[in-house]
């Protein structure tokens, strides 16, 4: 039927030219299937359905995309679910709380990973957030408008470098630079602490922590420089007017307007830190046990996935690593969960 | 030009708080203020009338050092405040902007920040940090000026925006004399507005000029005609004419400014 009507209406199209036909053919082509796309293409002419139907394909597509993200989502939950059930029958609720991870006696417990999973993607966040947001304050606020555009692409392009680049270089640059000047130094002025006692490896969860700050502070930049941007001009000059200067305007107007979408950002550029794989395992150290310093290795739940799934021989290995993936998959629901029931309670009611 | 300073000097009896002295203003290469003098006698309500994109709002926003945040503005000629320079070099645009106050052509409350806070803006500017008591009869006070407190009194906390524009333009002018500024400058600030609120900010002005020294920007001729003392015409960047208000409005020496007010163009 579709076909029919982009046949009848592209002959009375045909002649027509200008931008606007070429709008609307391109509406229709984009809307239609691919065979009528074919087919408009061989007649050379601008397919123009009738803006009812054209309303009615759009309306069908919208739906149909939407219903489609649910579906993966729910098969996704599902897949994981039934895969894993060998597993979670096998260990239960201590699954999330046993230590032991022995391939051997079949003995799998999850702790670990959760733990090193969180603590490296905390430490990335607490380093990504406060560099993202002075650098994405920088860029929107005070740089010179010539400086901002060449310093935002560059930042930009550090986003576009593959993740397996940043572990290469985290392993053979960041890890030793960490081993020989960063860590000894933390360790020397802030050794009393637990977090920065113990035994230098270089590799390990603070300086996985690192590679995953630096691999995620472009979103931060990048996000809280348009929010910022997108504060009103009128603000500032309300606050300049008063006898601010330039700092103090960016603290009492710029930012608590730009907070919750500085919020957003961090919760986006976390999401990216749970669940990145192969730079952390390159640079935690792949041990899985649980240490107060955070110069020990650890391991992540994505990288056990990676490094173990090739080697899982039996069907309960097998099914824990998928529970992991279960667990990894909760994991970003929730912290995505709790940053919007945030957004809503703490920062809705000064919006009205 | 001296010769219609002194006409405005002689009509306010009064002496002059604020001079701009041979200015021009640019935006890149375009002037968009031709060599003006005016002067602005304390006490007195100022008006700048003329037609769209004739520089009234630029020249207003030149007075406390507001047209140069824009990029590529620049200016020529001086700003006499209490016949001091405030283009002169070693003078700090921000502490220029504490004493000459501004109130914007569309209400800005601060949406982050509530009410009373909104007013109590400026007050946190200058490091020293008020004592509750302190601070909260400078809001009563500055809201009382502007002739909000009895509408907002019980909602203090809520948030500035969650006002009708006519009380957020009312919040904005309560807002700027909570610093104390010695110069009210106003950029239309009732073209946003309806026609009762217009009225409660028209009233305000005959209340606040015998405080302040106002300069009120205006596109409604009506308007400068009810509530100036003193108005300048403004037409094509240039200064036309400058005069006691009734006077430029039933005898305008100029024939520009008599085809502006019979409403020949503009």
């Amino acid at each position: 039927m579709k076909d029919s009507m982009a046949k009848a209406d592209s002959g009375s199209a045909s002649g027509e030219v200008g931008p606007a036909g070429a709008a609307g053919g391109g509406e229709a082509v984009a809307a239609a299937a691919p065979g009528d796309l074919a087919k408009a293409a061989e007649l050379g002419a601008r397919v123009k359905l009738p803006v009812a139907a054209r309303g009615k394909i759009f309306e069908w597509a919208v739906y149909g995309a939407t219903g489609a993200c649910i579906a993966i989502i729910a098969g996704l939950f599902i897949e994981l679910l039934a895969n894993s059930w060998l597993s979670i029958s096998t260990f239960g609720l201590s699954f999330l709380w046993t230590s032991e991870w022995n391939p051997v006696t079949n003995q799998f417990g999850a702790l670990p990973f959760i733990y090193g999973t969180i603590v490296s993607s905390a430490i990335a966040i607490l380093l990504a957030s406060i560099t993202g947001v002075m650098a994405g304050a920088f860029l929107a606020e005070f740089s010179p408008p010539r400086l901002a555009e060449p310093l935002s692409f560059v930042i930009e392009l550090l986003a576009a470098v593959p993740s397996v680049v940043y572990g290469l270089w985290g392993l053979f640059v960041l890890g030793p630079v960490m081993r020989d000047y960063i860590e000894p130094f933390l360790q020397r002025y802030f050794g009393f602490l637990p977090i920065f006692a113990g035994t230098i490896y270089g590799v390990g969860m603070l300086t996985a922590g690192v590679i995953l700050a630096i691999m995620i502070v472009p979103t931060v930049t990048a996000i809280s420089r348009d929010v910022m941007r997108a504060v009103p001009n009128s603000q500032r000059e309300a606050i300049w007017a008063l006898g601010a200067n330039r700092w103090q305007g960016f603290r009492m107007v710029v930012l608590p307007i730009a907070r919750p979408g500085i919020f957003a950002a961090c919760i986006l550029a976390l999401g990216r830190a749970l669940g990145e794989t192969i730079a952390t395992t390159m640079v935690i150290g792949n041990r899985p046990a649980i240490a107060a310093s955070l110069f020990a290795p650890g391991y992540t739940i994505s990288s056990v996935i990676a490094n173990e799934f090739t080697e899982a021989t039996s069907q309960v290995y097998l099914s824990a690593l998928l529970e992991l993936g279960l667990l990894l998959f909760i994991i970003s629901v929730i912290v995505n969960g709790l940053a919007r029931l945030l957004l809503w309670t703490i920062f809705r009611p000064m919006e009205s | 030009m001296t010769e219609q300073e002194e006409r405005g000097r002689r009509a306010s009896g009064m002496s002059d708080k604020l001079a701009a002295r041979h200015f021009s203003a640019y935006f890149g290469q375009l002037r968009a203020i031709h060599d003006v003098n005016l002067t602005f006698p304390a006490n007195v309500v100022t008006a700048i009338i003329g037609p769209s994109g004739c520089g009234k709002s630029t020249l207003v926003r030149c007075l406390n050092r507001m047209h140069e945040v824009v990029p590529g503005a620049r200016t020529e000629g001086e700003v006499l405040l209490d016949g001091e320079d405030i283009y002169a070099p070693e003078i700090d645009p921000v502490q220029v902007r504490r004493r000459i106050g501004m109130v914007f052509q569309k209400p800005t409350p601060f949406p982050t920040m509530s009410i009373e806070d909104n007013v109590s803006a400026g007050l946190r500017l200058n490091g020293a940090a008020l004592k509750r008591p302190e601070r909260d009869r400078i809001v009563e006070r500055s809201l009382r000026q502007a002739a909000l407190w009895e509408e907002v009194k019980d909602r203090l906390r809520r948030p500035g925006a969650s006002l009708s524009g006519g009380q957020q333009q009312r919040l904005c002018v309560a807002r700027a004399l909570a610093v104390e500024p010695e110069v009210l400058l106003m950029d239309e600030p009732c073209s946003a507005l309806d026609p009762i609120s217009t009225a409660r900010i028209e009233e305000l002005l005959f209340e606040l000029k015998a405080r302040y020294t106002i300069v009120l920007v205006t596109h409604n001729m009506q308007q400068a005609a009810r509530t100036a003392d003193l108005t300048a015409f403004l037409y094509g960047g240039d200064l036309i004419e400058f005069g006691n208000t009734r006077q430029i409005f039933t005898t305008p020496a100029r024939r520009e400014t008599e085809d502006y007010i019979t409403g020949r163009f503009g």
